[in-house]
């Protein structure tokens, strides 16, 4: 074990360093789904798409900001106003028109609702900005690289995926936790989470508070959408992707747990890029073995509460 | 010209399909218009590839149709997109040939879909021009009486590079290659590295990668490659993943540790404008490069590519070509069946007859079609370079490597074949011309 | 019930009508037919209050049954029921485990474990083609060799049989006390064990026959299709499968397969004419069933025809 360490060691630090960016957009994704989940009890599967429609929205308004001129740095703007606006427009639409009818309902129908809700917000993505790959990757690029020293040779890493997005991610766990624990809003999110009916009973009005947890919880997704997009060209798809991953975060952390959520996208980032390096055909596998595994020994997830059955 | 699909006209084509489809022997009845199936990508990453192919197929037809069509009847393209999948395009490739009676089937980009498609073919006998795939496997593995591959194949696209490479760099070391993990990048893989097995034997290969189809990240292999340090870095990825790819790797300067082989750049170098860094070796799986030097009617080529620009705002890239060449096989193909049956309408038998052994033109030169199926097309590889009169890279040194020298013998399985090679192949390189 | 089995003799006329009027249409109602036993399945988790979300996975195992050991044995009535004897196997192994969860946990842990078949299924390349899938030999039935035309015929009314079979069977079952103990894990699960019923042994029984049927279904789709690949075993898959059984209606039978035709067809049409917008448009119609006729096709059928449950 020493040995293998001895020599691989330096290539482990690397694979660390790639897991990093790749967990920070795990976790921007699953956070919010998580949320989502912990307020409302609906598992959103549309929650991919939002993530997707973020990054097209931040890869646009970005192709404008350039295309008027503007310097470089309104790009970064323009990935967080894209959040904002996909964040505050979808996520009171989708929650008043459509999760409220269904809210009564049985779980099945409501993840079905978000099932449905996918596929049509899958296809609004073609129609909107057509099926040739968008990319605008100035925000990245604009940062460029550090080298990162690496036994005798250094390796390029570019400043965004090594500080911005990992950076971005840490800001908005501890800024969710402390929001969640020390401001009248956050805490009676967590009231409602625990249990609606005698949050209720208190006075707080759960209805808006689902109100503004999904809609927070939709920015998330798409500010997620909106970090990845200068690394990578957007295609239709990248939506279903990343929503099957969010799934296993979320199970594996523990529904509604947000420091959950950041260990487990830690881990699956890593695992996945250690995979990358060491056995690269079980790359995509690593993420649903974590999930079996955590859940064979604690089936709430790591974090999780068990609920007390009604008898 | 795109396809639809009402109720009335699936009623009439009850009717119809059982009039066109099957087509057997006997008096074949001339139909009002030839139908022509066409599966490419049209969305998903691939679409880089689908649209422009797309959009020249119905250029070439209005073209065609505005001339008096195929044997005096106009022609009607069907899309399919290859993007939900291999079983939705099989059922697809059925409902077109059972029920819309469609007399030609043109498929597809990838070789995943062409392998399912061949053995419909089979099945259905019905003529299937494989217009842009490129596994080897499938002349290799069976004999597909019905279908006809009208340009080149991996062998050759895989091939040449390796030659120019070894004319060019010819002391490398070390390797690590990163392709699609699909057919045609385990395919090609396997091809080059049993061709550099036995032309330099030696060469260490310091990692095999084959991320999924579609990724949409490469950054942890990109670290992965620039921690190795290989002298040379393969990679047949094409469309959307190699624009990523490239994106991310020239980001991170690994273009200035390795030299990269792609073979299958041609056509993204549009969409990378200035990314591409100038003296890697480019292929475009044939001899479609935009600033060919010695084209056969180069009357011809300048108006295909202007007639595309001026129509599309952008230069037309090899899957483009590669539609030109199955559309020009199409008319060369019915022209001959026609002629032999003394001017009456071919049935499917027929029609696949007058495939076998055709020869027709090309924007840049001619292709025939062997005995097996296979067609035979020139490689052009050269260096990436940037001039004045292109937005993007193109080619400089370039070397065309006939067919013949560089394609696998009718009958031999390729990686037989080449491993039969010997560096003497070496000494048959052309000159740069 | 009686009603419901004359609606069922009648559906199967009108498939039969129209596979004799419309030859494609046998194609695209055998893949219909199949998928809807694969939602028997599905159905009898519904009773029970559960949603699995990796069903797919038996599909998938089926599937591949046939493409690994059809150039081995072709025979084609031997290949269904292996197939679906080794998804009942992988059913029992994974239904031991996964039946102690209920809810978002049982949803969730079949999606992981059919995405783990999934991405094994995608990367081992070497053994399964990977992506591009494994294309299914020719088969025989009962020895002999058929021409294309018959074995379509043939496909459509074995699976047309084993559809009348299963679904009779899966009807049966909910009316029986076991099946009402499936019913009762929804409502109230500690009542049940008050009663001495073991609610976990009531739900492996329901998980084990619906991996079988999830597995005889897949080898139809094989052997239909004959060309298997990874993407049966996706979640999308096992998502469509719970479509079609709100679709259809999780209150009897019959739902499965009006909901699997009803799917199919509108996937088939919406494909063919509107290329870009079929997933809105099948995402929509789910919409709309769900917020106006929650008891699905069935349910608008059976209240229109007075029909008694």
């Amino acid at each position: 074990m020493a040995g293998w360490l001895q020599d691989n060691g330096l290539l482990l630090g690397l694979a660390v360093l790639d897991g990093l960016a790749y967990a920070a957009l795990v976790f921007m994704v699953a956070v919010g789904l998580n949320l989502v989940f912990g307020v409302l009890r609906i598992v959103n599967v549309a929650h991919g798409s939002l993530f997707a429609i973020g990054a097209y929205t931040a890869a646009s308004l970005g192709l404008f900001f350039a295309s008027q001129g503007l310097p470089p740095l309104a790009g970064y703007f323009a990935l967080v106003l894209a959040a904002a606006l996909v964040g505050a427009l979808l996520g009171p639409l989708i929650e008043r028109f459509l999760l409220r009818r269904i809210y009564g309902h049985e779980e099945v129908l409501q993840l079905l609702v978000t099932f449905a809700l996918f596929m049509i917000l899958e296809d609004v993505q073609k129609l909107v900005w057509g099926v040739q790959p968008v990319s605008q990757d100035l925000p990245m690029t604009y940062l460029g690289t550090i080298d990162v020293p690496f036994g005798d040779d250094e390796i390029p890493f570019t400043k965004y995926q090594l500080f911005v997005l990992p950076g971005i991610a840490v800001a908005t766990l501890v800024g969710l936790a402390l929001f969640l624990r020390r401001t009248l809003a956050g805490r009676m999110i967590v009231a409602v989470t625990a249990d609606k009916e005698a949050a209720t009973a208190m006075g707080i009005d759960a209805t808006r508070i689902m109100l503004l947890t999904f809609t927070a919880g939709a920015a998330l997704a798409a500010l997620g959408g909106a970090l990845a997009s200068p690394t990578t060209s957007l295609v239709p798809g990248v939506g279903a992707q990343t929503i099957v991953l969010s799934f296993a975060v979320v199970a594996t952390a523990g529904l509604g747990q947000i420091e959950g959520a950041a260990l487990t996208s830690l881990m699956m980032g890593l695992g996945r890029s250690v995979a990358v390096y060491f056995a690269p055909e079980f790359e995509v596998v690593v993420p649903y073995l974590i999930m079996v595994a955590v859940l064979l020994v604690r089936p709430q997830g790591l974090f999780g509460v068990l609920e007390t059955r009604r008898v | 010209m795109t396809q639809e699909l009402s109720r009335r006209a699936l009623m009439g084509a009850t009717a119809g399909s059982l009039l066109l489809a099957g087509g057997n022997a006997g008096a074949q009845q001339k139909p009002s218009e030839l139908r022509v199936g066409i599966t490419t990508f049209l969305s998903g990453p691939a679409s880089v590839f689908g649209v422009p192919s797309k959009q020249m197929a119905e250029l070439l037809f209005e073209q065609v149709n505005a001339q008096g069509g195929i044997g005096g009847i106009p022609v009607k393209p069907y899309f399919v997109d290859e993007a939900p999948g291999t079983e939705h395009l099989v059922g697809e490739y059925r409902r077109l040939v059972q029920n819309e009676g469609v007399h030609v089937m043109f498929a597809s980009i990838s070789s995943g879909s062409c392998l399912a498609c061949t053995p419909l073919s089979d099945e259905m006998r019905k003529t299937t021009l494989l217009w842009d795939c490129g596994t080897q496997r499938i002349f290799e593995e069976g004999k597909h009486p019905f279908a006809f591959r009208t340009q080149g194949f991996g062998t050759p696209e895989v091939l040449a590079p390796l030659l120019y490479l070894l004319k060019h760099k010819p002391d490398f070391k070390s390797i690590a290659v990163i392709n699609q993990d699909y057919a045609w990048g385990r395919d090609s893989w396997e091809l080059w590295k049993t061709a550099m097995d036995v032309l330099k034997p030696g060469v260490r290969v310091v990692a095999e990668m084959f991320p999924r189809l579609g990724a949409t990240d490469y950054s942890t292999e990109v670290t992965r490659l620039l921690a190795s340090r290989p002298d040379v870095i393969l990679t047949t990825s094409w469309g959307g993943d190699l624009v990523t790819l490239v994106r991310q790797a020239a980001e991170r300067r690994l273009f200035e540790r390795s030299t990269f082989v792609m073979p299958v750049a041609e056509a993204s170098l549009q969409l990378l404008g200035k990314v591409v860094p100038a003296g890697h070796v480019i292929g475009a799986r044939g001899d479609h490069w935009n600033n060919h030097p010695k084209p056969k009617d180069p009357a011809k080529l300048a108006k295909f590519v202007d007639g595309y620009r001026a129509k599309y705002n952008e230069y037309p890239i090899y899957p483009c070509h590669h539609m030109a060449q199955a559309i020009s096989a199409l008319q060369a193909g019915y022209a001959k069946a026609i002629a032999a049956k003394g001017g009456g309408w071919p049935n499917d038998q027929e029609l696949a007859n007058a495939f076998r052994g055709l020869t027709f033109d090309t924007p840049t030169s001619t292709i025939t079609l062997r005995e097996d199926g296979q067609g035979l097309e020139d490689q052009i590889v050269g260096l990436s370079s940037f001039n004045d009169k292109f937005p993007f890279a193109v080619p400089k040194d370039m070397i065309m490597f006939p067919a013949a020298m560089v394609s696998t013998p009718v009958g031999m399985k390729s990686v037989d074949w080449l491993k039969t090679l010997t560096p003497a192949i070496l000494a048959q390189t052309p000159a740069p011309i | 019930m009686i009603a419901e089995g004359l609606i069922a003799l009648l559906g199967a006329g009108v498939l039969l009508v129209a596979a004799l009027a419309i030859p494609w249409l046998k194609f695209v109602l055998t893949i219909a037919l199949a998928k809807g036993i694969a939602v028997l399945g599905i159905l009898l988790l519904l009773r029970a209050g559960q949603v699995s979300f990796g069903h797919a996975m038996f599909l998938a195992t089926g599937a591949y049954t046939v493409a690994f050991l059809a150039p081995a044995m072709p025979e084609a009535l031997l290949l269904i029921p292996l197939g679906g004897l080794f998804a009942g196997l992988l059913g029992l192994l994974v239904g031991l485990f996964v039946v102690r969860y209920r809810d978002i946990f049982f949803g969730m842990l079949n999606l992981a474990i059919s995405m783990v078949l999934y991405s094994l299924l995608e990367k081992l390349y070497h053994l399964t083609k990977g992506t591009d899938g494994i294309r299914v030999a020719r088969a025989t039935f009962a020895g002999f060799d058929l021409p294309r035309e018959t074995q379509e015929w043939l496909m459509f009314a074995i699976a047309l049989g084993l559809a009348a079979l299963f679904g009779t069977l899966v009807a049966a079952y909910l009316r029986s006390p076991m099946g009402r103990a499936l019913a009762g894990i929804k409502t109230r699960e500690t009542r049940l064990e008050f009663l001495g019923v073991s609610a976990r042994r009531v739900l492996l029984f329901a998980y084990v026959a619906s991996a079988v049927m999830g597995g005889i279904a897949g080898t139809l789709v094989a052997l239909t299709t004959r060309h298997v690949t990874p993407l049966l075993g996706y979640w999308t898959s096992s998502g469509e499968l719970v479509f079609i059984a709100i679709l259809g209606g999780a209150g009897s039978a019959v739902g499965a397969f009006l909901g699997a035709v009803a799917f199919e067809l509108v996937r088939v049409y919406a494909a063919a004419s509107v290329a870009d917008a079929w997933q809105m448009i099948l995402g929509g119609v789910l919409l709309l069933v769900i917020l106006f006729a929650p008891g699905g096709l069935w349910g608008i059928l059976a209240g229109r025809l007075k029909v008694r449950a």
